[in-house]
């Protein structure tokens, strides 16, 4: 029903500037040719279709939005008294009732019990509040553009007029965009701070021992929680680090191989493939760590005789490690090849070897580019959840042997609220002080990484 | 010591020295390549390998009898089916009575098997009182031993299979009733707690609602933004501090973004959680600084010879951007709503965080629906121990993949044409 309306609205709209652009080509007919028009007819036309679609639309949208809920305010009030005065829970209760008996409603005999009667009025009434809020956008859309289609004439500045609009909407698409970053940004911290009402701020950044789990009933052993943040970070550490230990020389040497020695035609075939690899879903690593590389560090494990947990660091390490060279290869590779040629063909004709040139010249020069790349590869192997919520353990062990299990950051969001319908206990309040930890972390990381490639930038600009 | 002679024919052994580390460094970056490259292709070749199973489904050919007096209920939906295909068992494995070896017999089929009769017989009622010869699905454990995936040699207490299930699966087998089918379920079913039953269908749809918010929401608001803050806005410290925000964002862990639409759209909003709807807003969160700088970059690629050119000839400044502009930075901004949107559509941490990890056996319907996403739907069978799931989740993988490959040849194919769009710029 609503795509009807939808589309009824739209013809109209099509309509409004077809009458807009005739009723501009009339006058300008009228008073000798398109010159002496302010714009052009289409201007007139859009103008006109903007004045009816901007209230249609809005009228119709808010009563698809709210038509049940104003429904249902009237039909709340016409219910017996002492239904009404019910506490909120159980008012709510039958507010869902109430909306349930209304999908699938029969005419009501006379002896019906309330609430049937009241689910066949919410049908009528949610009916006839969309016929009334349609109704009323045809009625303000036609009203607004037909006492506008009077006031055409040769001097309405109609272009002017829409491109102050389209501006409008420009700027207040960027206003959405970045309000709602901004705003959710606040509430994230607001749950923070919430968390250090309930643990401060010493326990969690010093405390060493992480068992989250909250009273079930007051009086319970280990009730309180302890919210020692630092096996948490240290899991995360030991994972990041093992990653970037195998992904740095592995990615930096096939940049390296990228961007020196591969024929620029292997170069333009591996580099999308490459940037193609960076986009493959995490979910797809996480699931090899758990069937191939977990099982195989296992194995391992039994034939060295070393004790291995089945969900290691080591193998989520490694698969994260994986995951993150296209990355570093990527980046690093358009560092190197930023580099200016002249500096190459220098050390060569001072009589350097291509190593020595590769170690010497063109890598110290690519460095801030380089290290830009790495940072923002580390920051993706810290920010990595489904690879570790897969491979990686749930229990914050404050270890460093790789062998076994380690949680890390992004696991314990996951554990601690994943869906939680309401948040006042600490351990689902954790998880926001988690993740403005783990924001702050990746925030600081990539400013670092941000700048640094941007001085780099400046350094070749000239003289390239 | 003596010195070596010095001969320019003839490298010296400093020099030998030098030009085997020269080697040494190029074989190091082939190496390297080497191992990144078939470090990934062994993981896709080993997930393709674990697929392949999946795609099949190994049926027993049965000589179902549609009896009448199975269907004496009005209702023929209350008919026991099951009943028919334990006698359509019978009569090709005689001579079992024990209730328990009974119950084996008809463990080997899946409870897909009877739905199935069901269906025919909605479809078409005529059917009740002939015989016909059907190939009906045989459970995840007879599918497995038909892959050649099960262990015989396994002690028969640790076995998914009883010794008197493997004699019957060999008599069967020898009379040609086992052979494998291709796996339509998979391709049309939505999620189910039984390996040969569960398909991605209802997940694939889960992903296209949600891929459509994601788009409806993040290209309008994404390039609108990118329009304005290339074009229009001053250039101060406010428009700075913007800029910053929006390319660091691009850095944030998705995982936060499903913290952010936890806290506020499902808990300021009470927007219906586990939904295309809210997955859709949260990803589009995700996405949009994606599309910004993708954008800007394209609208910024543009020569500005081209705006002076309409400037000069008295277009207004919305005129040479609509007009110039836009035409021509459209490819740019396209591949970047392309790029963020197939990032959305793998991505699953942050609607872990959203609670969508519930079983949803439906195929969702609209965008309001309960539902699952294609992602979501590999991490929830990749964690399901039961036989079959692990060849279900790769072949899963390799559709995602599919619809990945797509949209970055299509990237690849619109950034050709930008480049040439322009062959003067930079």
């Amino acid at each position: 029903m609503s795509l009807y309306i939808f589309l009824l609205l739209t013809l109209l709209t099509s309509i409004a500037f077809q009458l807009g652009r005739m009723r501009a080509l009339r006058i300008a007919a009228r008073s000798g040719g398109l010159r002496k028009l302010h714009s052009l007819p289409r201007h007139y036309g859009s103008y006109m279709a903007l004045r009816f679609a901007v209230p249609a639309f809005i009228l119709a949208g808010l009563t698809a939005l709210f038509a049940d809920n104003i429904a249902m305010h009237f039909v709340w009030n016409s219910l017996p008294e002492q239904l009404r005065i019910l506490p909120e829970e159980q008012a709510k209760l039958l507010r869902q009732v109430i909306i349930h008996t209304s999908v699938n409603p029969s005419a009501p005999g006379s002896n019906a019990s309330a609430i049937v009667q009241a689910g066949w009025q919410l049908k009528q009434l949610t009916v006839f509040t969309l016929r009334l809020g349609w109704a009323g956008s045809l009625l303000i859309g036609t009203l607004s553009a037909g006492l506008f289609l009077k006031k055409i004439d040769s001097t309405l500045p109609a272009r002017l007029a829409m491109e102050k609009f389209m501006r409008g909407i420009l700027a207040a698409c960027t206003g959405i965009v970045i309000f709602t970053t901004f705003a959710i940004i606040a509430s994230v911290a607001m749950e923070t701070f919430r968390f250090f009402q309930f643990v401060s701020p010493v326990e969690f950044f010093f405390g060493h021992t992480w068992s989250p789990q909250t009273a079930m009933h007051a009086g319970q052993v280990g009730a309180s929680g302890h919210f020692g943040a630092l096996p948490v970070i240290g899991g995360t550490l030991m994972i990041t680090l093992t990653a970037m230990l195998i992904a740095v020389p592995t990615g930096l040497l096939t940049a390296i191989y990228f961007s020196e020695y591969a024929s620029s035609r292997r170069r333009q075939v591996l580099k999308p493939i490459l940037e193609t690899l960076a986009g493959i879903p995490t979910v797809v690593y996480g699931f090899f760590a758990v069937f191939a590389v977990g099982p195989f560090i296992g194995r391992l494990g039994l034939l060295l005789d070393v004790e291995t947990s089945t969900e290691s660091a080591l193998a989520a390490g490694v698969v994260i490690g994986i995951m993150i060279i296209p990355y570093i290869s990527s980046l690093s590779d358009d560092a190197i090849h930023a580099v200016p040629k002249r500096l190459r063909e220098g050390s060569r004709g001072l009589g350097a070897t291509r190593s020595e040139t590769i170690l010497h010249i063109v890598l110290p020069a690519a460095m801030p580019g380089i290290i830009g790349s790495l940072l923002l590869a580390l920051s993706r192997a810290a920010g990595e959840t489904m690879i570790v919520v897969m491979a990686a353990g749930m229990a914050g062990n404050f270890s460093f042997n790789p062998l076994k299990s380690a949680t890390t950051v992004t696991v314990q969001m996951v554990n601690l609220v994943g869906g939680a319908g309401t948040f006042n206990t600490p351990s689902t309040l954790a998880a926001f002080a988690l993740g403005l930890l783990l924001f702050l972390f990746t925030l600081t990381v990539n400013i670092i990484a941000l700048h640094i490639v941007r001085r780099y930038h400046a350094r070749y600009q000239e003289g390239m | 010591m003596a010195r070596e002679k010095m001969s320019l024919l003839r490298p010296s052994t400093a020099l030998r020295r030098r030009y085997r580390r020269d080697r040494l460094f190029l074989l190091a970056g082939r190496l390297a390549v080497l191992a990144s490259f078939s470090t990934i292709g062994l993981i896709f070749l080993a997930i393709l390998y674990t697929s392949l199973p999946a795609f099949t489904q190994s049926c027993i050919r049965l000589p179902v009898h549609f009896e009448e007096t199975a269907f004496s209920d009005e209702n023929i939906d209350r008919a026991n089916y099951d009943l028919l295909v334990a006698q359509a068992l019978a009569r090709v494995i005689p001579g079992v009575t024990d209730p328990g070896e009974k119950a084996d017999l008809l463990g080997m089929m899946s409870p897909g098997a009877a739905w199935q009769l069901q269906r025919m017989v909605d479809s078409n009622p005529k059917r009740i009182g002939t015989v016909e010869q059907l190939w009906l699905p045989a459970n995840a454990d007879i599918d497995m031993l038909r892959k050649g995936k099960f262990d015989r040699t396994t002690p028969e207490r640790l076995r998914r299979l009883s010794r008197l299930q493997l004699k019957w699966y060999d008599q069967l087998n020898a009379e040609g009733r086992i052979k494998r089918h291709f796996n339509r379920v998979f391709f049309t079913a939505s999620n189910s707690t039984e390996a040969e039953l569960a398909g991605i269908y209802g997940a694939v749809k889960g992903s296209l609602l949600t891929m459509f918010i994601t788009l409806v929401l993040s290209f309008p608001l994404g390039a609108g933004t990118a329009i304005y803050l290339q074009e229009f806005a001053p250039r101060n410290r406010l428009t700075t501090t913007i800029n910053v925000t929006i390319s660091n964002l691009a850095a944030v862990p998705p995982i936060l973004y499903g913290l952010l639409g936890l806290a506020v759209f499902i808990n300021l909003f009470h927007l219906p959680r586990a939904t295309p709807l809210v997955a859709g807003m949260v990803l589009s969160l995700m996405t949009f600084p994606t599309i910004i700088m993708a954008s800007r970059n394209a609208l910024a690629a543009v020569p500005r010879s081209v705006c002076d050119a309409a400037l000069a000839l008295g277009a207004s400044r919305m005129q040479s951007i609509t007009h110039h502009i836009l035409p021509a930075a459209m490819p740019g901004i396209l591949t970047g709503t392309l790029l963020g949107l197939a990032q959305a559509f793998g991505e699953c941490a942050p609607l872990l965080m959203l609670g969508m990890v519930a079983f949803v056996g439906n195929v969702p319907a609209g965008i309001t629906d309960p539902a699952t996403v294609l992602p979501m739907q590999i991490y929830l069978w990749a964690d399901n121990p039961g036989q079959g799931f692990p060849e279900k989740t790769a072949a899963a993988i390799v559709i995602m993949m599919l619809f990945l490959v797509i949209v970055n040849t299509v990237v690849l194919w619109l950034r050709r044409k930008f480049e040439n769009s322009h062959p003067h710029t930079s």
